[in-house]
């Protein structure tokens, strides 16, 4: 495969998903501290945030099974899933986040439940689509 | 040879989030400052050496009278406020607290921008209070509070206070 074809097509899903708003400033500011020494930086935080954020996940689908319904936990499990979407530059699955702490707030468990139902689908669409990124750079990478 | 030299600022950094300690860490090293990670607040009191202060028979050394813990010299710390157990505020007052430490200055991290909760961190002593997440632009800022606290150092009757135990191996190689 042609390595310049496999950096345009990686540049194209990149300014996508920043275009499109599934990424914002953060991940760009990911990139700038990306350099010859860290020169995966990006793409080991972005793996980083998935491993680490599987377990969150985990834990909040755990809580919404959970009766009595515990929305402190919930909560809180969730400021930490969306503390690390922030980081990263995950933005659209942040905003999802911000709806889900409002039920949570006025304690409406259907709304949290739905809400996170929605979370999940952004989570791992925005995964599918940086690993076929970040696989289409690898491969670029390999090429001379 | 090694009398004065300018050894690397080392930054404390407490975060109890695994991607937030990841990127500070990257952030700090950028700037070219040696970083130590920790992630709670008893963790990073602990490897200043303030849990061991009542037990601690202080033996006059080169390095012992500023740094309380002979093995570590921190000149600046910086911490995320939301930890379990032990918040960034609770960290920020019991290292103000302390005799030893509180010349150092301490940086509070927040992913929440609550008002009230940056005046208490200002006026509990802390020197900035950063947005997260942090930004390059933000850890430019801390050059100011460590050089501030590194001329206070120089200022003191014994300038040997200055050297870290690096130097020191210079000297007596």
């Amino acid at each position: 495969m042609d390595k310049v074809r496999l950096q345009r097509e990686a540049a194209f899903i990149r300014s996508s998903l920043l275009d499109q708003g599934y990424l914002d400033e953060q991940f760009i500011q990911l990139e700038e501290l990306q350099d010859n020494d860290n020169p995966n930086f990006v793409e080991e935080v972005v793996t980083l945030f998935y491993t680490d954020s599987a377990r969150l996940i985990y834990n909040i689908d755990q809580a919404l099974l959970s009766n009595p319904t515990d929305f402190t936990k919930l909560d809180d499990y969730m400021h930490q899933f969306k503390g690390s979407c922030s980081s990263i530059g995950a933005k659209k699955v942040k905003n999802e986040c911000n709806g889900f702490g409002e039920y949570c707030e006025v304690q409406n468990y259907d709304g949290c439940f739905r809400t996170f139902q929605q979370i999940k689908q952004e989570y791992i669409t925005l995964k599918k689509k940086l690993e076929t990124y970040f696989q289409l750079l690898k491969e670029a990478a390999q090429i001379k | 040879m090694g009398l004065a030299a300018e050894s690397q600022f080392h930054v404390l950094a407490v975060d109890d989030s695994l991607i937030d300690r990841m990127l500070i860490e990257r952030l700090l090293k950028t700037s070219s400052f040696h970083v130590t990670a920790v992630d709670s607040g008893s963790k990073a009191l602990k490897f200043l050496g303030l849990v061991e202060e009542e037990q601690r028979n202080e033996e006059p050394s080169f390095v012992a009278q500023k740094t309380h813990n002979q093995d570590v010299d921190v000149n600046l710390i910086i911490t995320d406020y939301c930890m379990p157990e032990m918040t960034g505020y609770d960290l920020l007052r019991k290292i103000k607290e302390s005799k030893s430490l509180k010349d150092i200055p301490v940086v509070i991290m927040s992913s929440e921008n609550v008002p009230s909760r940056i005046n208490r961190c200002l006026e509990e002593g802390a020197e900035e209070f950063f947005l997260k997440p942090v930004q390059q632009s933000d850890v430019n800022k801390l050059r100011p509070h460590l050089l501030k606290s590194k001329v206070k150092e120089v200022g003191e009757e014994d300038q040997l206070i200055n050297l870290s135990r690096k130097d020191i191996n210079e000297i007596l190689a």
